[in-house]
């Protein structure tokens, strides 16, 4: 299926995030790590979150899990899961949806798993939690599960402690343990960088798979466009805490609106199957991601931009539509939508 | 360039080998061997960049680290400018380092963080007594400029710059002996992408100004297409494919140089590159007991017996173009190779 046919619209609405904002009150003052970030997942389809390290891609991951560490909180904003907003959710109440509606995984396998149980424990847990199964039908169903994501010998690995495994096969592993419950929502954070290209290849083969045979709606956080490429339909451009463009992913690799997100593309060096003798220096998007404290009223890429104007700096734009489904927040568009 | 012109290899490693004895725990167990690198040789021309690419555990790092004679070198020879490096030891290792030096990969963790960036690009003109002070602090001034730091930041502490930044005064630190060989390891594998490009285009810049020679050592293909001018595949500690950067990229020919390539994503590729790419199965074998024959036949598509039996040589198929698998052929001056057919998959046109 090509990603131009599985337009959102004809799938349900399962997590709407409206107007997120995230601040930590420090010693400095209020950090505002997010704001005002909208998305929208449907059911069965991958929405890549891009940006740099710091433009708030995990923080919006770890807000709709409702795990952002402390000073942060939740300052403003909806984070609707088929309707119910998760902001407003108690600790009990969200207890019972991760791991069981939404659930998570992270980029560092090893660290993420418990190395003192084995995977047999750590995945039979949300499957006894949630669905209170019994301990022998757990593990019948942790074996079951094991074996869907290709993990040779389920019988005997499941009672293998982490460290018995391989980067690519522990990987495996958390994705088993959040899908164990079938949540509607599956957020991976960075899942394959820690991971051998070989191997980033099979988990994603894997998440392509697992998605079409439950319906689960991925958000991946990355960095990587080949990455955005071959597994998203839509893409969520992140900068500064702020959303700048979102759409089909064809479209906005095709088109990039922003200039952020066409430095990003830009500057990425692409496998060439006919090498040219001469190499041109790659595009560079200049100077660094400013800190929450540097972020003003005005854009935050405004420093880095080549296309600055005044009024740049003087306030966050608006999204403009300037595709079918492409929504960016540049000034540059203002008049054309 | 004086340097360009001699035509003897700056470097040349002659199958080199380094295995690192484990404890395997149990006490009247035998340890293991770790064979990290098996029998890898290689000649680097002046002036050049070699990029050695592979996955986890291929032993590329090691490698390098043995070019820097900070590995414990079981068995072969590497030859610097010449000179048999491979046992040397006390003042004249550290002599030689002059014309050796290294970036690596974190550029948080290898700078000191209670000394000044001026100071950190200094210590190698001290260590090797050149220059007198005045041309010493004349001379990071200089390569402050060169890498694109200004020179007033010469004061500020490691902790004060970016992490792009950070790297440049690596290279500025690697630079200060005026080196002929600088080994990076994964140089720009802890940066952000954008920042990558700025890495990137200093270390070629670099080049083109000083005549250095890079063994460029990264598991980022698409990074070794933009920066290397020849490359080495490795494998399971040993060199399965070697060919200049244009042989290689437009035509691979080792059934794991194609599946790699093939599973690199690309903005261009998306969804139908991942359809149509080689799927290996399962994960590199160990290295305490690698495969009799051909180390990669366990997951290779076209693997038959004869790989699981002999192992095959590297050898040259076309001028330049070397290659260790036992069902790439020459016949009339025309190669023929394992997966030939996968490439009219590739997907070259950006998705509509």
């Amino acid at each position: 299926m090509s990603s131009m046919d599985r337009t959102a619209q004809t799938h349900e609405l399962l997590l709407k995030v409206s107007r997120l904002s995230v601040e930590f009150a420090g010693r400095k003052g209020v950090a505002p790590v997010l704001n005002d970030v909208s998305f929208e997942v449907y059911a069965g389809e991958t929405v890549c979150l891009v940006g740099e390290s710091g433009c708030g891609k995990s923080m919006t991951a770890l807000a709709i899990m409702r795990l952002i560490p402390d000073p942060g909180r939740i300052n403003t904003g909806l984070i609707e899961l088929r309707g119910a907003d998760l902001a407003r959710y108690s600790v009990p109440e969200m207890r019972r949806i991760r791991g069981n509606k939404i659930s998570m995984i992270f980029q560092e396998p090893m660290t993420a798993l418990n190395p003192v149980y084995t995977v047999g424990d750590q995945i039979s847990e949300p499957l006894r939690l949630h669905q209170g199964l019994s301990k022998d039908e757990a593990r019948a169903r942790v074996i079951e599960i094991l074996r869907s994501v290709e993990i040779p010998a389920p019988e005997r690995r499941i009672d293998e402690y982490p460290h018995q495994m391989s980067g690519g096969m522990r990987q495996r592993v958390m994705i088993a343990m959040a899908l164990a419950c079938d949540p509607d929502v599956l957020i991976a954070d960075e899942p394959t960088t820690a991971l051998d290209v070989t191997v980033q290849a099979q988990i994603f083969d894997l998440l392509r798979e697992q998605q079409q045979r439950r319906g689960t709606a991925i958000v991946m956080i990355t960095h990587d466009m080949g990455a955005v490429s071959e597994m998203s339909d839509r893409v969520v451009v992140m900068y500064g805490g702020r959303v700048v463009e979102e759409g089909l992913t064809a479209e906005i690799l095709k088109q990039p609106r922003h200039p952020y997100t066409a430095g990003l593309i830009a500057c990425l060096p692409e496998l060439d199957p006919a090498p040219t003798t001469d190499r041109p220096d790659l595009p560079e998007i200049p100077g660094v991601v400013p800190s929450v404290w540097q972020r003003g009223v005005g854009c935050p890429f405004a420093d880095r931009c080549a296309s600055v104007m005044p009024k740049c700096r003087e306030g966050f734009p608006q999204a403009f539509q300037t595709g079918p489904t492409q929504k960016v927040s540049c000034w540059l568009y203002e008049e054309r939508s | 360039m004086s340097r360009a012109q001699d035509s003897t290899p700056l470097l040349s490693v002659r199958d080199l080998k380094v295995h690192f004895r484990v404890n395997r725990g149990g006490w009247r167990k035998e340890a293991a061997v770790v064979h990290a690198v098996d029998g890898v040789s290689f000649d680097m021309p002046r002036g050049r960049t070699l990029a050695i690419v592979g996955e986890s555990g291929s032993g590329k790092t090691t490698t390098a680290l043995s070019v820097m004679r900070l590995a414990p070198i079981t068995q072969g020879s590497i030859r610097f400018n010449g000179t048999d490096i491979t046992s040397m030891e006390g003042e004249a290792l550290r002599r030689q380092r002059r014309q050796l030096q290294l970036v690596f990969q974190d550029p948080y963790s290898s700078l000191n963080p209670r000394q000044r960036a001026g100071d950190i690009v200094r210590m190698p003109l001290i260590l090797m007594d050149i220059g007198t002070p005045a041309e010493q602090k004349d001379k990071v001034g200089e390569l402050f400029r060169l890498v694109g730091l200004r020179e007033e930041q010469r004061m500020l502490f490691p902790h004060q710059f970016s992490g792009g930044q950070r790297q440049r005064l690596n290279v500025a630190r690697a630079l200060a002996s005026d080196p002929q060989l600088i080994v990076c390891d994964e140089p720009v594998s802890a940066l952000d992408i954008a920042i990558r490009a700025q890495i990137l285009n200093l270390l070629r810049r670099i080049q083109r100004e000083r005549g250095q020679s890079f063994l460029f050592i990264s598991h980022d293909m698409a990074v070794v297409e933009h920066v290397c001018d020849d490359i080495a595949v490795m494998y399971l500690g040993q060199v399965v494919e070697q060919a200049s950067r244009e042989a290689f990229f437009s035509r691979p020919l080792h059934p794991y140089s194609v599946a790699l390539m093939s599973a690199v994503p690309t903005v261009g590729g998306g969804r139908e590159k991942a359809a149509n790419r080689i799927k290996l199965q399962g994960d590199p074998p160990s290295p305490i007991n690698p495969p009799r024959g051909c180390r990669f036949a366990g997951r290779c598509p076209a693997a038959q017996a004869l790989c699981r039996d002999e192992p095959p040589p590297l050898r040259e198929v076309l001028p330049g173009h070397k290659v260790a698998c036992h069902f790439v052929t020459v016949s009339g001056g025309q190669v023929k190779a394992p997966l030939d057919g996968y490439r009219a998959l590739d997907v070259k046109e950006p998705m509509a």
